[in-house]
């Protein structure tokens, strides 16, 4: 793919320019594709061309399956986290009602296929590897099947940082749909709203975004508005340490088979305060450098941190109080994976911005992994005084589900 | 001429119509159902089958029927136990220009080795006055019958659904196609008016 961009792209002979104009104003398509048509030596574009600048559009995760899509999928460009309140006095038929209803939706738009009685089905040919995964708040649970309601799922404890708003809280059902296009995030979000409403209201929705598909190798850790590499240290997908993490083990078993959960935090970054912070306290505060997110006793991304260097002066190189240190448990079952995204909404009068991260994690218990964690940045983490929980939400994540069956139909039985 | 086929019954499930949704859009024919799947010839299947949820009045249903045999099939009738009085329907524009609901003529015809469409702004399967709510999620059964006597079953799954609301022309007075008068299509309930750009 990127070698067909090359070969398209390089820029040369002025016959080559000309052809990147006419192309791409003749043709209407990418100017890389027309050129890569006119070099191909035809008037017309080639399969190949197009297929190259076109491609990511027709990817498809797999919907069906054990467990849930948009976990371990590789984040997308574009996520919105969507929290649901069902209307009072649902009976657990009718969540089952809702719930076959947004499955069978979401089985079609993941595949790039329009859902059923989809309006704007057109919308949904071009899935840029779509996810749509299911959360299921207390209420859900306590209505369908309460013996499976694990103690954490409720509020966290509360911290000493928070300064949470009601309007990014809480939730009965959780819908994340993540795909690399912006245009189907929303045609997703549409019509799986549309055959919620008289199920449900909605509670909550926060639309986040990463770098642009194409702009970064996959896999590359995401930076978050403070300009910061975030996420360095997170399990990779496909690994034991993954497995465990999300989905549990013996010792911290996940509150049912294939499930896992998810705690969603909108962290509000405020990014006038921090424009006040030179480099040298920026990367102090997190105990990374900005550059490449190498720890200050390290040169690349993934150097493990060497926590006694002492510097010149005999204090420790990465400080007691930053992030990295904080974050960082002793205990190995402490451990979270993070799949976040930044926000950036629409400043209120007198201001410049609004941003920061939502901050979403995955793992099997969210009292023995999660908790602790934030315990610890609550005691402690330089960075809280650049940063602010507004929003928390947490959610179990359902197994997944087969062709013919729903998300959630375990509890059912 | 004389030749009679009696169709089989397949019922579709609401399950199988999850299973097999996925394979609407150029899906093949014979991958279509999951209940004929041991069969070579699989009559008459109807594929993402639904119905626009209504608390009262009247609803339509909508789905794909696709003929696998090598004989044309004529749907003459159709039946459901969420409404007595059901029909076979046709958009068409009447004499004042805009799209009108008919019963269809003859019936549907489904052309071998062809499909038949029904969706909103064409033909459809028409409620013309509901038992209860069908709500959304709701699971109807329906029953076509075809002209040499076959019957197809077939459930359709409840769903909001806005638009359809072409008028009914029974002879004289039209009638606006039940949009419900449940909270969710408060905008549109009662309201007679054509579709504007079809």
């Amino acid at each position: 793919m990127s070698a067909g961009i090359e070969d398209a792209g390089m820029p040369g002979t002025g016959v080559r320019r000309r052809h990147l104009l006419f192309g791409g104003a003749a043709a209407g398509l990418g100017a890389l594709a027309a050129a890569g048509a006119q070099l191909a030596g035809s008037g017309t574009q080639t399969a190949t061309s197009t297929t190259a600048l076109d491609a990511n559009g027709s990817e498809t995760i797999p919907f069906h399956g054990a467990r849930q899509a948009g976990v371990d999928t590789g984040a997308q460009a574009h996520g919105v986290f969507i929290a649901l309140d069902l209307r009072p006095g649902t009976t657990p038929q009718r969540v089952g009602a809702l719930l076959k209803l947004l499955s069978d939706d979401a089985a079609n738009l993941t595949q790039g296929k329009a859902a059923l009685a989809d309006t704007e089905g057109e919308l949904a040919l071009r899935p840029a590897r779509l996810t749509v995964t299911f959360g299921f708040g207390p209420a859900v649970l306590d209505l369908v099947a309460p013996t499976l309601r694990p103690s954490w799922l409720g509020d966290l404890p509360a911290f000493s940082v928070d300064r949470l708003v009601p309007e990014f809280g809480g939730g009965d059902l959780l819908l994340q749909i993540c795909a690399d296009d912006p245009l189907t995030v929303a045609h997703a979000q549409r019509m799986l709203l549309k055959d919620s409403r008289s199920f449900a209201s909605l509670r909550w929705v926060q639309n986040g975004f990463r770098r642009a598909y194409g702009t970064e190798k996959p896999g590359t850790t995401m930076r978050n508005l403070f300009g910061q590499v975030d996420g360095t240290t997170n399990p990779s997908a496909g690994t034991p340490v993954f497995e465990r993490v999300v989905y549990g083990d013996e010792q911290v078993p996940a509150w049912t088979e294939n499930g896992t959960s998810i705690v969603i935090r909108r962290i509000s970054m405020n990014l006038d305060k921090w424009d006040a912070l030179d480099r040298s306290g920026r990367e102090e505060s997190v105990g990374r450098k900005l550059s490449n997110g190498a720890p200050p006793t390290g040169e690349s991304e993934h150097d493990e941190p060497d926590f006694r260097a002492l510097n010149p002066v005999g204090f420790p190189v990465i400080a007691d109080f930053a992030h990295l240190r904080r974050a960082r448990p002793e205990d190995e079952t402490q451990r979270i994976f993070r799949r976040a995204f930044n926000y950036d909404a629409a400043p209120a009068a007198g201001v410049v911005s609004d941003s920061g991260l939502i901050f979403v994690s995955y793992q099997a218990d969210v009292e023995r992994q999660f908790v602790p964690i934030q315990r610890r940045l609550d005691e402690l983490d330089l960075l809280n005084e650049w940063t602010t929980p507004v929003g928390s939400a947490v959610f179990v994540i359902p197994p997944g589900c087969e062709p013919g069956g729903f998300i959630g139909e375990q509890l059912f039985s | 001429m004389s030749k009679k086929t009696l169709y089989p019954v397949f019922p579709v499930l609401a399950a199988a119509a999850l299973a097999l949704a996925g394979c609407a859009q150029g899906g093949s024919p014979a991958s279509n159902s999951s209940t004929s799947a041991t069969q070579n010839a699989t009559p008459l299947t109807v594929s993402e089958p639904w119905v626009k949820t209504a608390d009262t009045g009247m609803s339509a249903a909508f789905g794909t029927i696709r003929n696998a045999t090598d004989e044309e099939v004529t749907i003459v009738g159709v039946s459901t136990p969420a409404s007595p009085m059901v029909e076979l329907h046709e958009t068409v524009m009447g004499a004042n220009g805009t799209m009108q609901m008919q019963a269809k003529q003859g019936g549907f015809v489904i052309p071998a080795h062809g499909e038949l469409a029904l969706a909103p702004g064409g033909d459809h399967i028409m409620l013309m006055g509901l038992a209860k709510p069908i709500l959304a999620g709701d699971e109807v059964s329906f029953e076509l019958k075809t002209s040499d006597g076959g019957t197809v079953d077939f459930t359709a799954q409840g769903k909001d659904f806005a638009g359809a609301n072409e008028n009914y022309m029974p002879g004289e007075g039209a009638t606006s196609v039940g949009p419900g008068h449940g909270s969710m299509m408060h905008g549109h309930s009662g309201s007679a008016s054509p579709e504007p750009s079809k």
